[in-house]
């Protein structure tokens, strides 16, 4: 693989609440390569979108902040840039420019008061210095390459004019603007439904083949990290647990935390099967604990079926289970 | 056969514009008919627009049909004044989706579960207590929970809250709207499990409104698939998944992403975005979308109709079957 475009290594970020500090994300380690799309998957408070926002410099600064580590973006000249540290200046420029970012609802990442085209021009004048008209051009051409019909006219519409899935692609359009190396797309499909998901997902899948950006993709959903992710990191208390590509990952986890996701989403057809068996469906005993309360040692142990004495001490280090799939757990030979 | 305990025939609900907002008439349902049998779950399931909070919220009379009938155990409510209808309205019970936004932050649990009852007059304080208690119990949560409030519960523990509060007034019939959808996949199976035991120890009736099929496979004896207010297929749940009939019904199975990394190569992507339901297509409504439409569809709106293996469906073509 060439120099990855993203390189975060010991990744530390915490929160400051009721007077103590707590570790939002620890220990993560994570590379993306041109052309390459890593999902980052886990559930609520698992330090997913910390890790996201770690990278752009967005995290709530009164309370937030990255305590170590460095994240180290490659940027379109081929200079290595460290982010963590960087003032807000530089990182502004950076920022829409060599990063791309899409979130989860497209109604709130859009200015209702400015039209479409003018949103998506922005970008394009302030960073790449256009003149009004042709970043006005661009922002058409842009609307037409993320699939929307009638670009022309819709480029000269408000954000409530279109549908949700129109949104997303404007959305879409707005990040890719000054062509980055990198896109960041936090749950950009979790609030459409499933028709438009499935859309979205190939538009994205297709403009990454045109232009070879680095997507890194983060969600809640496995059946969407099968769908569009080269590579996988599952993250649980604010922790990766396990890694590699996702064709390993998913036909064999080697952590009990990933292996009974995997068991908890329904599958089609099966739950029939299920319910006429008497049998209830899988699940994950517990709740996910709270990251101020952490337990000694493994954070998933309490829920885990396989805990020994052992995972209540230390927090395991990452194991290469594979020469490129990584488990945080002591027992990965016994999965 | 027994008479259905739900019975809801020709219901239509039109959103017309008020004194405070313009533009057309919304049609967000059109002429929905379907039963439910005493002690069975029916699912809705449909993307945004398809009506199915709209059904939900209209089979307990939350808001007032257009027109159409809805009779729970024999007794139509749509034509009840306020007093029978706060009587029959003890049988049924709601779930929300938003186990953060459906429980008061300046209530005890104790309060949150016992507000019904209060409602109703039933009981007094210690039978209500007591009630109350046993609710908890049979949501698995701890018996002190009585005296906490909702913020120091996790969004699992917070949907038990809310089932428990459902299930105080012992109901015979409950609507769960989108009951998991809030929740994590670890936490969404546990809640699953937990409805589908309630409902078979306790004989409730159960509508479970979903936008993912996936999820209401395992609750639901028969799953009704809305698109843009209409019906467009009915059938039990495990033929509805072994055999779709209806092409809409094939589209959003085909879209929800599968573990498989193999599986997305025979999945078919709808073109386009859902119409509004303030300016529906003409004929059938999903004919816009449709990968099998004929020039006919737009003509007349197909009428349900049962199929060879024990479906009903809305579409007029039978070769695709």
């Amino acid at each position: 693989m060439d120099a990855p475009i993203l390189s975060i290594s010991g990744l530390r970020a915490v929160f400051r609440i009721a007077g103590r500090d707590i570790a939002a994300v620890q220990d993560v380690d994570l590379a993306i390569g041109s052309g390459e799309t890593v999902a980052l998957v886990g559930e609520s408070g698992s330090g997913k979108s910390v890790t996201s926002l770690s990278i752009i410099g967005l995290l709530p600064k009164k309370i937030g902040h990255i305590a170590e580590g460095s994240i180290a973006l490659r940027r379109r000249d081929g200079t290595v840039t460290e982010l963590t540290g960087l003032d807000p200046e530089s990182l502004r420029k950076v920022r829409g420019n060599d990063i791309g970012m899409v979130f989860q609802e497209p109604m709130t990442s859009l200015n209702p008061v400015y039209t479409i085209g003018e949103q998506i021009a922005e970008p394009i004048r302030i960073h790449r210095g256009k003149s009004h008209r042709d970043a006005a051009a661009d922002a058409v051409r842009l609307l037409a390459q993320v699939g929307i019909p009638d670009p022309d006219r819709r480029a000269r519409q408000y954000p409530h004019e279109l549908s949700g899935g129109m949104r997303q692609r404007a959305t879409i359009a707005m990040a890719l603007s000054c062509d980055p190396t990198l896109l960041i797309a936090d749950e950009p499909t979790t609030a459409l439904d499933v028709t438009i998901q499935a859309q979205i997902l190939d538009l994205l899948a297709e403009l990454q083949a045109q232009r070879g950006m680095g997507i890194l993709f983060v969600t809640h959903n496995l059946g969407v990290v099968a769908e569009i992710a080269d590579r996988v990191a599952v993250m649980y208390a604010g922790r990766i647990v396990e890694s590699g590509p996702v064709s390993e990952v998913f036909t064999r986890p080697r952590h009990p935390y990933t292996a009974g996701l995997m068991r908890s989403v329904p599958r089609l057809g099966q739950a029939s099967a299920l319910k006429a068996a008497g049998t209830p469906l899988p699940t994950i005993a517990g709740n996910v604990p709270s990251l101020a309360l952490l337990p000694k040692g493994c954070s998933f142990a309490p829920r885990c079926s396989m805990a020994v004495d052992a995972c209540r001490t230390a927090v395991p280090p990452l194991f290469a289970a594979t020469p490129t799939q990584q488990s945080r757990c002591l027992r990965w030979e016994d999965l | 056969m027994d008479a259905p305990f739900l019975s809801v025939r020709n219901l239509t609900k039109h959103f017309a514009p008020t004194a405070f907002s313009r533009g057309p008439i919304v049609r967000a349902l059109d002429d929905i008919s379907f039963d439910i049998a005493r002690g069975q779950v029916v699912g809705l399931v449909g993307e945004s627009g398809s009506g199915k909070t709209t059904i939900g919220r209209s089979v307990l009379r939350l808001i007032e049909p257009t027109s159409g009938e809805i009779r729970i155990d024999g007794v139509d409510i749509t034509r009840l004044s306020a007093g029978p209808l706060a009587r029959q309205r003890r049988k049924m019970q709601y779930i929300f989706q938003d186990p953060f936004a459906s429980l008061s932050p300046r209530m005890t649990i104790g309060q949150i579960l016992t507000e019904g009852l209060d409602i109703q007059g039933i009981g007094n304080r210690h039978e209500r207590r007591a009630r109350a208690q046993k609710a908890l119990a049979a949501v698995e949560l701890p018996v002190d929970a009585y005296d906490r409030y909702a913020h120091e519960f996790s969004g699992g523990q917070r949907q038990r809250i809310g089932i428990a509060r459902a299930l105080t007034l012992e109901p015979e019939f409950i609507v769960a709207d989108e009951p998991v959808s809030a929740l994590d996949v670890s936490i969404q199976a546990q809640i699953i499990n937990l409805l589908r035991d309630l409902q078979l120890r306790l004989g409730l009736t159960m509508l479970f409104i979903s936008h993912d099929l996936a999820v209401v496979e395992y609750i639901c004896d028969t799953v009704i698939v809305l698109y843009l207010g209409r019906i467009m297929e009915v059938a039990p749940a495990a033929a509805l998944y072994a055999r779709p009939q209806h092409p809409y019904t094939r589209a959003l199975l085909s879209a929800i992403p599968s573990l498989d990394p193999l599986a997305k190569q025979g999945r078919q992507v709808l073109k386009g975005d859902i119409p509004s339901p303030a300016n529906p297509p003409t004929g059938c409504v999903f004919r816009t979308r449709c990968p099998v439409a004929l020039d006919a569809c737009a003509g007349t709106v197909p009428p349900l109709r049962a199929t060879s293996d024990g479906h009903l469906k809305a579409c007029i073509r039978d070769d695709i079957a």
